[in-house]
This record gives C-alpha cells, sequence and structure tokens, in this order.
C-alpha cells in the first residue's frame, strides 16, 4: 500500500492484544532495515537481556515490496540470544507479500503469552490460540497442523520454530514456508521465550492499481530482465550449489573444520551432482519469477522389504558446504539427510554444521569423549552427524545445550578456541581471503551478504587497506538500502540505483527516488548506532587462528594484512 | 475465440506472477485475490501446485445463476463479464464447481475472461491460449 508513513500492528502476548501503530518516517527510514531499525529503537530494551519478554521481534517490509519482482524479503529483527546484541535476518518465502497483503508494514510481537501459542494475522484479524500440544514439536509437524486450522492457503505465510527455539538454542531459526528461514543468529529462540510456537500472516487485502502509465511499463522491464536474460541464470540453474566447484578449484572451499581448502572429492558433491542426483523441482518465493529455491530428495529404505520414505529438503550453496565439505561428508544424499534433520529440529543448518564440524576436532584432539557427544563424530560419517544433529537441536545434554549457544561458547569450556570456525558467528562457505575473515567478522549482521568481501578477494590479490575498507563501507551502505526496500540480494545486479529510483518515482515516492545515496548511509549509520548501543564493540571481535593458517589460491594468509 | 488452458501447471514454482499480473492489468489493482487465476498449494508446499481459473464450461453454471445478467454465456465457454448490472448477490460464486470466481470483501466479483494477459509473465510456460472450436449454429448453416 502507498503511504506516507508506516502502519505496524503491535501484538503484545502477555496482554493478548494488539495495536495499530502509524509512524512517521518513510522518507528517512524508507522500511525493511532502516524500519526495523527505527522500531528496535522505539520499543527495544538495548540495556537488558534479549530473552527479556518485553524485548520486541519485529517483520519488516519495504516501500516496494509487492509492486516489483523479485521484492520479495522480510526483514526480522531482535537482540539476539548469540551475541545479546542487535541484529538482523531476512528470508523471502510468501512472508513479504502475506504482510503486504495483511495491509502492514511492520509486525512488532512483544511480551509473552501464558502457554505457548501461535499468532495469527490478516487485514481485518488477529487472534492468539492456544497450542500447548505443539510443544516439542517439528517443524514438519507442526507446519502440517497449522496448514489445516488456519485459513488462506496459498496466500498466507507460516512461521514457526521447532524444538531448538523452544529449548532457547542462539542457533534456533524460525521456519518461512517450509523451504525459506529466517536463519542465523538464533530469531527461533526469541520466539521461544514469548511461547509463540508460530505466526500465521494471510494476505486477504486489496489495493488500488497504480494509474501511472510508466509503472506498467517498468515491471515489464525489470520481469524481462529478471526472466528472459542471462542476468539471473546463475540463480534458477544449478543454484547458488554451482559455487561449490569455483571456489574448491581456487582454494577458497572450506574442508574438514577448514583444515582445507580444496579435496578432490568434490565432484561427488558439486553443484553439477546435486542437479542430476537428486534436484526434484524449483520454488519460488511469492513474487519472484525466479525460482531459485532447489528441492532435493532424499529416499530411505527404513524396512529390508523395500519400504521407504521420502524427503524433501530444499538446498543451497551454504549448506552442502557446512553440512558436506566442512564436515567430510561427500555424499548427496547424506547431505540432504542431515539438513532434513537441521530442518525439523529448526536449527540453523550453517552455524548447526560449522559447530559440528569444530565438534570432531575437538573429538580427534581428545578435548570431548563420547561422554559428551553421546555418538563418536568422526569427519565423514553421517550417521554419526544425524544423531547430533537432533541432540544438538534437542539440547540433550550439558555439552549440546553449550554448543547450541555458540562454537566458541563450548571451545571456552572445552578447549579449541583456535580452531573453532567463528567469525562473529559460524563462518560462511567463503574460505577466500582476508577482506571476507574481517569483513564477516564486523559485518553488521555477520553475514557474507552484508558485503561483497568474498567476490573482492576473489578480484584482488593486492593488499590495498585503504581500498578493502572503502569498498566495505560504499557496499554496505548500498545494501541498506536494497534491504530497505526490500529486494532479493540476488537482484542486486538488476536494481541498480537508476532503476531502484525509476520504480520509487513510478509508484508514488519521488522523494525517496531523489535520495537513495543519502538513505543508504542514513540506515547504515541508524543500524549500526541500535547495534552498538546493545553492546557492540569492534575491539572485541577477535579471529581464530585457524583462519590465519588458510592457504588460498593467492597462497598463505598474511596476519599482518588480515589485523589491519 | 480462444481459452486460457494450463496444461503444464506441474511446472508451476508458485511465484504468483499470473495472479499479480491478472489483478495489475486486468482489473487494476495490487492483489493476489481479484484475478482471474489464483495459485495455491496443493496440500503443502511439498506437493506442488493448482492453479484456480474458469475452466471455459458451455453451459457455465454461474452465467444460469446470475440473476442480473452480470454473467452471461460465452461462445466457447466462460462468461461476459458486464460488471455494471452486478449487484454482488454472490450466487455465481456459489454455482461455481471449482471455487473459480472470487468475491471480495466489498462485493464485486472475479473471474477469469480468457484474455490471456497472463500467459506472457509465467516463468515456466505453464499457460496457454486454446482455440476453441465453436460449432456451427442451424443457422449458419443453411
Amino acid at each position: 500500500m502507498i503511504r506516507n508513513h508506516f502502519r505496524i500492528l503491535v501484538v503484545n502476548l502477555s496482554s493478548g492484544k494488539g495495536q495499530i501503530v502509524q509512524l512517521d518516517g518513510r522518507n528517512s527510514e524508507a522500511g525493511g532495515s532502516g524500519l526495523a531499525a527505527l522500531l528496535f529503537n522505539k520499543y527495544g530494551l538495548p540495556e537488558h537481556p534479549w530473552n527479556d519478554t518485553r524485548q520486541p521481534i519485529i517483520f519488516a517490509i519495504g516501500p516496494l515490496t509487492g509492486y516489483f519482482p523479485l521484492m520479495s524479503k522480510t526483514v526480522c529483527s531482535f537482540k539476539s540470544p548469540y551475541h545479546d546484541q542487535y541484529t538482523e535476518s531476512h528470508a523471502g518465502g510468501r512472508s513479504a507479500l502475506s504482510l503486504f497483503f495483511a495491509n502492514l508494514d511492520a509486525l512488532v510481537i512483544t511480551g509473552k503469552a501464558k502457554q505457548l501459542c501461535y499468532v495469527s494475522v490478516s487485514s481485518r484479524s488477529l487472534d492468539i490460540k492456544n497450542v500447548s500440544f505443539m510443544k516439542g514439536m517439528t517443524v514438519d509437524e507442526s507446519g502440517k497442523i497449522l496448514r489445516n486450522i488456519s485459513k488462506g492457503s496459498g496466500h498466507r505465510t507460516t512461521l514457526r520454530i521447532g524444538p531448538a527455539g523452544e529449548n532457547g538454542s542462539a542457533m534456533a531459526n524460525i521456519n518461512v514456508d517450509t523451504y525459506r528461514h529466517f536463519g542465523r543468529l538464533g530469531g527461533g529462540a526469541v520466539l521461544g521465550v514469548k511461547n509463540c510456537k508460530a505466526i500465521l500472516i494471510h494476505g486477504d487485502a486489496i489495493f488500488p492499481g497504480i494509474e501511472n502509465k510508466e509503472y506498467n511499463k517498468l515491471f515489464e522491464k525489470v520481469y524481462q530482465q529478471v526472466t528472459a536474460t542471462d542476468m539471473m541464470k546463475k540463480y534458477h540453474n544449478l543454484g547458488t550449489p554451482a559455487n561449490l566447484q569455483g571456489l574448491n578449484d581456487i582454494k577458497s572451499l572450506p574442508w574438514r573444520n577448514l583444515q582445507a581448502t580444496s579435496d578432490p572429492a568434490i565432484g561427488a558433491i558439486n553443484g553439477e551432482r546435486f542437479a542430476k542426483d537428486n534436484l526434484l523441482r524449483n520454488s519460488a518465493c511469492s513474487g519472484c519469477p525466479v525460482g531459485c529455491i532447489h528441492v532435493g530428495y532424499v529416499r530411505e529404505m527404513f524396512d529390508a522389504n523395500h519400504r521407504y520414505i521420502f524427503k524433501q529438503v530444499s538446498y543451497d550453496y551454504e549448506m552442502i558446504f557446512s553440512l558436506g565439505t566442512m564436515l567430510g561428508v561427500t555424499e548427496t544424499h547424506a547431505v540432504l539427510s542431515i539438513l532434513d534433520l537441521m530442518e525439523k529440529t529448526g536449527l540453523d543448518a550453517m552455524s548447526g554444521g560449522v559447530a559440528l564440524a569444530w565438534a570432531t576436532e575437538a573429538t580427534e584432539k581428545g578435548l570431548i569423549s563420547e561422554q559428551e557427544s553421546k555418538v563418536k563424530l568422526s569427519f565423514g560419517d553421517s550417521e554419526a552427524y544425524q544423531l547430533a544433529t537432533k541432540m544438538l537441536g534437542n539440547g540433550a545434554n550439558d555439552f549440546y545445550r553449550l554448543l547450541g549457544q555458540g562454537t566458541l561458547r563450548a571451545a571456552a569450556e572445552y578447549g579449541g578456541i583456535d580452531f573453532a570456525c567463528v567469525l562473529g558467528q559460524e563462518m560462511a562457505g567463503y574460505a577466500t581471503g582476508e577482506v571476507f575473515f574481517a569483513a564477516q567478522s564486523l559485518g553488521f549482521r555477520h553475514s557474507h551478504l552484508d558485503t561483497g568481501a568474498y567476490t573482492y578477494d576473489q578480484k584482488h590479490s593486492d593488499q590495498d587497506i585503504e581500498g578493502a575498507v572503502d569498498f566495505l563501507i560504499s557496499d554496505e551502505a548500498g545494501r541498506a538500502v536494497m534491504t530497505s526496500m526490500v529486494s532479493c540480494l540476488f537482484a542486486r545486479g538488476v536494481y541498480k540505483e537508476e532503476l531502484l529510483a525509476d520504480c520509487l518515482h513510478s509508484i508514488g515516492y519521488p522523494e525517496l527516488a531523489a535520495g537513495l545515496d543519502p538513505l543508504g548511509k542514513h540506515i547504515q549509520k541508524l543500524r549500526w548506532q541500535t547495534r552498538i548501543a546493545t553492546g557492540f564493540t569492534p575491539e572485541g571481535t577477535t579471529i581464530p587462528k585457524r583462519f590465519f593458517k588458510v592457504k588460498t589460491w593467492k597462497g598463505a594468509i598474511d596476519s599482518e594484512y588480515l589485523n589491519s | 475465440m480462444k481459452k486460457l488452458i494450463a496444461p503444464r501447471i506441474d511446472r508451476c514454482i508458485g511465484c504468483h506472477s499470473c495472479s499479480l499480473t491478472c489483478a495489475r492489468l486486468v482489473h487494476k489493482q495490487i492483489s493476489w485475490d481479484t484475478a482471474g487465476i489464483r495459485i495455491k498449494s496443493s496440500g503443502g508446499l511439498t506437493t506442488g501446485f493448482q492453479a484456480n481459473y474458469c475452466l471455459a464450461c458451455d453451459p457455465a453454471p454461474c452465467a444460469a445463476a446470475c440473476p442480473t445478467g452480470a454473467f452471461s454465456q460465452r461462445k466457447g465457454g466462460g462468461v461476459i463479464v458486464k460488471k455494471k448490472l452486478c449487484i454482488h448477490c454472490g450466487d455465481c460464486v456459489t454455482a461455481c464447481p471449482i471455487d473459480a470466481v472470487f468475491q471480495d470483501h466489498y462485493g464485486p466479483v472475479y473471474v477469469c475472461i480468457h484474455c490471456g494477459r497472463c500467459v506472457d509473465f509465467c516463468p515456466h510456460d505453464c499457460l496457454e491460449m486454446e482455440e476453441v472450436k465453436i460449432p456451427a449454429t442451424t443457422e449458419e448453416i443453411s
């Protein structure tokens, strides 16, 4: 809905009531990342811990959501259980269009329900319903029930948590419509402490069309660019797993807890292999014709008389890295089987895989034993990793509960900090070099998508500290604009600043269109100010020794360059 | 005379581009619902998608049920819609056996008019316009 203010629904689970709030700030904070920071400053308690039930969890969309292709993401912000600081996590699925058609720019959840509940929202309704019977339910079980007891099939989003979120794991995700996630930094635990198992948003509003004739022409132009040209081909062909072979070839793919950056076994789990052996079909986020979601299948014989179960799991580069190469698992079906359990327990698969990789090396070095892990962990043993995943998600004992708070927490207790692959949080799958290691460590979300640092590493063999820093700062501001619209970052090659301005102008946001550069810088600053107010200090960032021993295509990591 | 068909709907990825296009270009609205074609999962996202759209019945039960002539029979199947004649009674919605007519909160109804605007916006070529053979009438034969 085009409007020069924000329309927010604030739901207080303690009182069981909601309130529609109108806020100014469309031309200064835009939406998405900017709006989320604005709302945290209004409703958040920076000096109180993440699990103070008064803390908000925020879901925000932007001014272009619903009006242009690939404007299909939602920004979720909260105080993270991982580092007790402000953060964001992003997801697509149907979440963005559901919020849009629920006639909301953002949904804010505060308080704590007396019993496990789900929140149901549409443009004309708000219900909070008791689902105590869902306690401990896996993500797939709760999803099936929620689908049956709610309305709006096809035009709703189902956000839900698994046992990991209920247990307070700092690696707990929020599942979005089965195949997408607010994955990192523990958003699932924030819903868990609120006794909120799920949020259903039914998009049932109808908005007037755009009378400006330029709008339809521009829509068609963007649609053509994303479907009829090669600009987005890499995302819908093999998808992000195409990068596995390339990064392995340039010695930048982490293997076995980053003890190596390349391995000839890549041929068994690269993008081509997954596409050939396991790709079942593609799927899309609502409003995105690219269809980058790759759904793989696993068939498991559970009875010798040829009785099978069949699982569908969406895979991406990052999960094949974290549950494949990082764990030394080199069979596609084995990677998907571990991933399936990460999904069911509601764990972030990237964090979970990297944590188990550390636990495996800690086992090899005798720092932990089966007394802690309950199963012997060794690189390549997918059966053991499936058991360990269940225990990590369910918080089966003190060891797994501690590991679920972050690899460094467990390493502080058991030893092995030197080989904990943590860059602010468990690393993303890019051992590309010094700039990426520094950028993920210091990045706002500790995400590989905060900046294009891993691409910078691959294009620059020189050591230009000032140039690298300038690139990171400028690139982050540009991405802050994208995540305030809210665009999928896969479309960053399409939505250049000029096109974004044209899009905003065509639907009636001329002031936003005229000031995208200062807007990005303002939101970048606002986000960091918000995070700093919750305790972030760059001086507190350390990079474990393992990263200084990495060898990439450029040779050994230069510790002086990395430290500077 | 042509009609919309979805012969390759098993390729659907659930992007909703067809619905959004129909609402935007045909009905001049921004909506998931006010469209002649609407996509939903067929029992959850793991089982793929199905399209709800007019199958071009001839005779069309919705046209027969309409008390004011807002829906009338279209040659080759489906209906011709005259919005000005509609009194928002919803009888067409009830009459349609496959839930292809949508009625919004305020009363207006929306159904596929077989214009084909959605076809070019399907990235997986699920949709197409098919020529309908209309039997010659007695008068035309004579």
